[in-house]
């Protein structure tokens, strides 16, 4: 256990000295990052500018749900993103291979290889977003419920790690998966929007096959006080589901990997 | 006037070409075609905003006619150019196209059309019967309107590959170009009403943002076929928008032959 509290240790900052090298590039991507966080806010700011609720959200409380999806969003293009996109170049050029013989866990050794610094500004930002709205928006949330909050937000982040790589394990039957992330990443873009906006199939769909409620709305409602335990209990049972499903998943794909030209 | 002549020769095959491409991978296609679900999820958040009242003159159904042939729209105009002229001046695959006796813009162009047919395919019968359920008669009844239509699909299309053609050449004098794509996408998404109808914006800011490219390369379209514009306007505004077109055109052939002196192909 200490050796890889150690080895997590010198992989992030390995990625994180990688991703300062071009240190204009940096700035300019940060700045970037900045920016798509504000275009993001744009429909928001023009939808409460002519109402002061949608589907029984006011404008600060639906301002927290972004908050958390630019912080997710952060987490997702910074940290889980481009070590899984590693492991598609490594699966396509067979060096794969050699990170299979290190005696560490592989799936460990690659989730961990890559880090996309300007990307993570997104996450304090977003941060900064909910702190900021939450203050605006009067409520004051015990110890509990931001303890409460922080749980469902791991458990978010965790479900998103298990879709990527239930994705990334395709990669060994299928060459291409690049539409296939960027149709997740897309469709993560209605996480953006509290969930009782969408009804019928669209809620089924985002409460259950991607769970994108529970990762932005749950962690609002939560804060505001307003979760209910049943919310809690399926945060808690659908990561933990998705986590076995993936590492079964990715240890089948792996054993069937047949190595360069395989 | 002899090389115009094998470039109109050549154009049906290199379309061929271009449809078989897209008919080999048809799951990859269908996935880049749900990709689009923007419009959808926009659908379901305005459409509910609207049932508790009305926004402006928008209710639920002219929302939901609005992303329904927004998505339409999106999906014919579609392009992605410049990641593939980024990559191939990076990996210097570019000399390739350039040994062909046809201009290389010209085979990205035909890349690109090749792939409509299938979109279309894919997307008209969903939403022809979407509109049925909307309702038509939150279509523009003005024939004329609909007789320009086809020429402002064409243009919104045109507008889109050129602006990332002109992109994707500027990779030919810099590297990160696509940086500076990123920065253009994020202004397409909030200013050719691809996120919410133009309409809603302040008037001070609408004023700017009608005359924009942006808005040409999407919203126009549907604001025409929806008859949220009257006659005269939409008339006026095609000129407007042809004339983005001839500009970007200009660009692009400017930027590619001062990059074409530049480039060096690979190890150059």
């Amino acid at each position: 256990m200490r050796r890889y509290g150690r080895l997590l240790a010198i992989q992030l900052k390995a990625a994180a000295l990688l991703s300062l090298q071009y240190r204009l590039d940096f700035a300019l991507q940060v700045a970037m990052s900045l920016f798509w966080t504000a275009t993001a806010l744009v429909p928001l700011a023009v939808l409460f500018s002519m109402r002061t609720g949608v589907a029984g959200w006011s404008a600060h409380e639906a301002l927290i749900v972004a908050g958390f999806f630019i912080a997710l969003k952060g987490v997702l293009q910074g940290v889980i993103q481009p070590s899984l996109t590693n492991v598609v170049e490594h699966i396509r050029k067979g060096t794969l291979d050699f990170l299979l013989l290190k005696p560490v866990d592989t799936q460990f050794l690659l989730s961990t290889s890559k880090l996309d610094l300007p990307r993570v500004v997104d996450i304090v930002a977003g941060l900064a977003l909910v702190g900021w709205s939450l203050a605006q928006s009067g409520a004051r949330p015990t110890l509990l419920s931001v303890l409460l909050a922080g749980a469902i937000l791991m458990c978010a982040v965790t479900i998103l790690y298990a879709l990527w790589i239930l994705v990334v394990s395709l990669a060994f039957h299928v060459v291409k998966i690049d539409n296939l992330s960027y149709l997740i990443i897309s469709t993560f873009d209605a996480a953006r929007w509290p969930s009782s906006v969408f009804r019928g199939a669209l809620s089924f769909i985002f409460t259950f096959v991607i769970p994108l409620a529970l990762m932005t709305t749950y962690p609002a409602l939560a804060l505001l006080g307003r979760i209910r335990g049943e919310q809690v209990a399926t945060s808690l049972l659908l990561a933990a589901l998705f986590v076995a499903v993936s590492r079964l998943v990715w240890l089948r794909s792996v054993r069937s990997y047949t190595g360069a030209g395989g | 006037m002899k090389q115009l002549a094998h470039t109109l020769r050549a154009l049906p095959t290199l379309l061929r070409i271009g449809f078989g491409e897209a008919l080999a991978y048809r799951a990859e296609f269908l996935i880049w075609v749900f990709a689009y679900t923007m419009p959808i999820i926009m659908l379901a958040l305005w459409s509910e905003v609207a049932r508790e009242a009305p926004v402006g003159r928008f209710g639920e159904r002219e929302f939901q006619a609005y992303f329904l042939i927004t998505l339409v729209v999106r999906l014919a105009t579609g392009s992605w150019v410049v990641w593939e002229m980024n990559t191939e001046v990076r990996q210097g695959t570019l000399q390739k196209r350039l040994l062909r006796p046809v201009h290389p813009l010209l085979t990205y162009l035909t890349e690109n059309v090749a792939a409509l047919p299938m979109r279309l395919v894919v997307a008209t019968p969903i939403v022809t019967a979407a509109l049925w359920w909307v309702g038509s008669d939150v279509l523009s009844d003005d024939l004329v309107q609909w007789a320009i239509f086809p020429l402002t699909l064409l243009g919104a299309f045109l507008l889109t590959f050129l602006a990332m053609a002109c992109i994707g050449t500027l990779s030919l004098f810099w590297e990160s170009s696509i940086a500076l794509f990123d920065l253009w996408l994020g202004f397409y998404t909030v200013l050719s009403g691809y996120v919410m109808p133009l309409e809603l914006f302040p008037a001070s800011v609408r004023a700017i943002v009608s005359y924009l490219p942006f808005r040409f390369m999407l919203a126009f379209p549907v604001e025409n076929l929806l008859g949220m514009i009257d006659r005269q306007r939409a008339l006026g505004e095609l000129f407007m928008q042809w004339g983005w077109v001839a500009l970007f055109t200009a660009l692009v052939l400017l930027l590619w032959r001062a990059g074409m002196k530049r480039f060096g192909a690979f190890g150059g």
